[in-house]
């Protein structure tokens, strides 16, 4: 595969992102755009001190984020390890929530590629509807955009009825161009969403990035017909970054993308800013971080 | 994904209206002449209302100058220049960073009357024009002590006393644009604003009052094209300049041929906005958007002649029409418009015959479906296809949301076609490559040319016309040289 690196100016695609951030959202868009934010979170939890305990509990937060407001609904999904997937999908049990785990050596892919099948099978097995794999940026950066693409192709094959949501890792990427290039790879690869990041890179869902890769959306559906969706994770930590990522799908694919079939936000903490910001629309005061649970 | 049975939620989710609040604005009922440091009557007491061209309703009454109170202009000019030009540089200076300051403090009540007044969208006057006019006069500010150094290490002196007449695309903007340098450089001035938007020049004059500015030193006359005529056939006055039309431009250079009066032009264009098969395709759409969308087209460099290489012509349509037809169209003091109210009824006419000229020479037309006001100016933004060189619509200046869409093959042909246009105010180049940017730039007959942009404005760089463009520049250090001459 020669690799044809398609054309993005980062100054013009940064301009376009950051003139959407000042769409003003008040009153019931307000309102309804928290709750279509909330209704889009994939609540994740990725540390090395995640227990069964917590992660029952983070499950019930994403159920039921704030019982005293009965019309914020869940979340979409809750993200973990493999290891914790069988936890939480017993914890998730009848609540339509789906149970994701990321999966693929988490997060720096340096693993073998039997190992990462391996690691898929497992998280599928345990019932997982979600698969969060990551691209092996090892391979893009070296130019081999063909293992990048095989490697996509069989943890798809072995993800059976679970949906693939590959992660680029923006930052590592090194460029709007190599995001792009990247995009449409997973998109070709049969990737059922886009992810920018692992949350653990220096840099995130930055709004540059979340531009380049739904206009890579946008033009990909529009030739081949098949929808993918995208996810945005990293650095989304308040109400208003999350708004303002809605507002780059909603101006670049439409409203019809405005589901949380299609678009999802991971995070751990922007949940309760989401639900401080709605309190703050009804009451219309600041509450405090205290006035919601953290898990 | 498209199977999923997940119905939880069906949250639809549209933008609530988000009008900025105009309860925070100071207007009078009636505006009188700035003359003397004052407002006053004007001579033969004429009025006339200004209107909202969104809603059509007055929105103040504001005095016309005669021919009267042009002569006191003068005089009250002539009178204040020598002690102007006498002051200390760093004194003047300080006056007009002064001015600077008081837009910044006064940025949202004049982005809301300049919204008013012309119908822009509040999302541009609030990031463009009200930003840009205070750093103006910032920018100006900083060259009143410099003078020599801005134009080639030569002693100068001011003109004296200079006319002004500015357009109603950029009421304030183009006022900043015209009266900082002036003012610098030691001359005192005399402003006309345009017919349809004088408010936020007359805010500006308050501006003035409160910045202890001396007498004299800013009129400000409004009027409509007779009191600009009126003006520019003032014999007392040492330099005009004009931001406007081609035809009145013509007509200024005729009555002044023969005299001393200097002058300096901004007209019309048709630029060209060249698209090449190797760009950022979808930056370079939204290059188009604001190239001829900003503003409502009523920009004088607006990419209204888009030039795009042939074997992407489909694939940048096809982009452009899907952008085009997300535009928010509407109430201007809306903070989510996109496009506003052309600016007024005369225009609208303007735009419409030239329009259905280009549908009766054959041209294909697309107009994007969107809900209008019943009352107000409005014309939704139109593309145009299949145009060939000769239609009037690529020929002449539409000043409105239209663009017209021309091909070509190669390099050398983009060149040809975006020089074959009897205007040269400004151009845009769409590629990755460096190599081929500075070619097709040094090869453009065009004042102004961006690259992978398009209608960015900086008070640092020069801008101005070639051809019947207009001569002379505004903005950095060329745009001192129009108002001064070069002592030894």
């Amino acid at each position: 595969m020669i690799r044809r690196l398609p054309h993005v100016d980062r100054v013009g695609i940064e301009e376009r992102a950051a003139q959407l951030g000042k769409r003003s959202i008040k009153t019931t868009a307000k309102q309804q755009g928290i709750r279509l934010a909330v209704s889009m979170v994939d609540l994740t939890t990725l540390e090395g001190a995640d227990t069964p305990g917590k992660v029952r509990q983070l499950c019930a937060k994403g159920v039921c984020p704030a019982p005293t407001m009965p019309e914020i609904p869940s979340v979409a999904a809750i993200c973990v390890y493999p290891q914790l997937v069988a936890t939480a999908k017993e914890a998730l049990r009848g609540s339509g929530v789906k149970t994701a785990s990321v999966a693929t050596g988490f997060p720096a892919g340096q693993v073998s590629l039997e190992a990462k099948l391996r690691d898929t099978e497992d998280a599928v097995q345990a019932g997982a509807d979600e698969i969060d794999m990551v691209i092996s940026r090892e391979a893009f950066l070296a130019g081999d955009d063909t293992r990048v693409m095989q490697e996509i192709v069989a943890v798809k094959d072995h993800c059976g009825d679970a949906h693939l949501k590959v992660i680029l890792e923006t930052a590592e990427l090194g460029s709007y161009d190599h995001v792009r290039h990247a995009s449409m790879i997973a998109m070709e690869a049969g990737a059922d969403f886009i992810k920018t990041s692992t949350g653990k890179a220096s840099a995130g869902a930055t709004p540059g990035v979340c531009l380049v890769m739904l206009e890579a959306i946008r033009d990909y559906t529009e030739r081949s017909g098949r929808i993918v969706g995208f996810k945005a994770a990293g650095g989304v930590s308040t109400s208003k970054a999350a708004l303002h990522r809605l507002v780059l799908v909603k101006e670049t694919l439409g409203d019809e993308w405005l589901t949380p079939e299609r678009i999802r936000i991971g995070a751990s903490s922007v949940l309760n800013d989401l639900l401080m910001q709605y309190a703050k629309t009804e009451t219309g005061r600041y509450g405090r971080s205290e006035d919601f649970s953290k898990e | 994904m498209s199977s999923s049975t997940d119905t939880r939620t069906s949250i639809v989710w549209d933008y609530a209206p988000a009008p900025e609040s105009a309860d925070h604005i100071r207007l009078s009922d009636r505006y009188g002449l700035f003359l003397d440091g004052e407002f006053k009557d004007p001579q033969d007491g004429r009025y006339e209302p200004t209107i909202n061209p969104a809603t059509e309703q007055p929105i103040a009454e504001v005095a016309w100058a005669g021919r009267q109170d042009i002569e006191a202009a003068v005089r009250s000019a002539r009178e204040a220049q020598p002690k102007w030009a006498a002051l200390k540089d760093l004194e003047r200076a300080k006056y007009l960073f002064r001015i600077a300051r008081l837009i910044q403090e006064r940025s949202r009540e004049l982005a809301v009357v300049e919204t008013l007044d012309g119908g822009k969208p509040l999302r541009e006057s609030r990031d463009v024009d009200i930003p840009l006019a205070a750093a103006h006069f910032f920018h100006y500010a900083g060259w009143a002590d410099k003078l020599r150094y801005g134009v080639n290490a030569r002693e100068v002196a001011p003109l004296g006393v200079v006319g002004q007449i500015v357009p109603w695309n950029f009421p304030l903007l183009m006022a900043a644009w015209k009266l900082a340098p002036a003012l610098a450089c030691g001359n005192t001035a005399i402003l006309k604003p345009a017919e349809t938007t004088p408010l936020t020049a007359l805010l500006l004059a308050e501006i003035a009052q409160e910045a202890e500015l001396p007498p004299g030193v800013i009129s400000i006359l409004p009027g409509n094209g007779e009191t600009g005529a009126a003006l520019v056939r003032q014999k007392k006055i040492n330099k005009i300049a004009f931001t406007g039309s081609t035809a009145v431009g013509r007509d200024i250079q005729a009555a002044l041929a023969g005299s001393e009066v200097r002058l300096t032009l901004e007209l019309g264009g048709k630029s060209a906005n060249i698209v090449f098969e190797d760009a950022a395709l979808d930056q370079a759409v939204e290059g188009i958007v604001n190239g001829i969308f900003f503003n409502q087209g009523h920009v004088c460099c607006a990419g209204s002649r888009l030039l795009i290489q042939e074997s992407v012509h489909d694939e940048v349509i096809g982009k452009l029409w899907q952008r085009m037809r997300r535009l928010r169209v509407g109430d201007p003091l809306d903070k989510n418009t996109d496009v506003g109210a052309i600016n007024s009824a005369e225009q609208l006419e303007r735009i419409e015959v030239l329009v259905a000229a280009g549908e009766e020479e054959g041209a294909t037309r697309r107009t994007i479906e969107c809900e209008m006001p019943d009352r107000g100016y409005w014309f939704a933004p139109t593309l145009f296809t299949d145009v060939s060189p000769a239609h009037r619509i690529a020929v002449e200046e539409i000043f409105g949301p239209v663009v017209s869409v021309l091909t070509f093959r190669t390099q050398a042909e983009a060149i040809e076609k975006a020089n074959n246009s009897r205007y040269g105010l400004a151009a845009g180049i769409w590629t990755d490559k460096g190599a081929k940017a500075f070619e097709v730039a040094s090869a453009l007959q065009a004042g102004v040319v961006w690259q992978n942009t398009y209608n960015h404005f900086d008070p640092t760089a020069a801008f101005g016309g070639y051809k019947e463009s207009g001569f002379g520049r505004e903005g950095g250090p060329a745009g001192l040289r129009p108002y001064v001459r070069i002592v030894s």
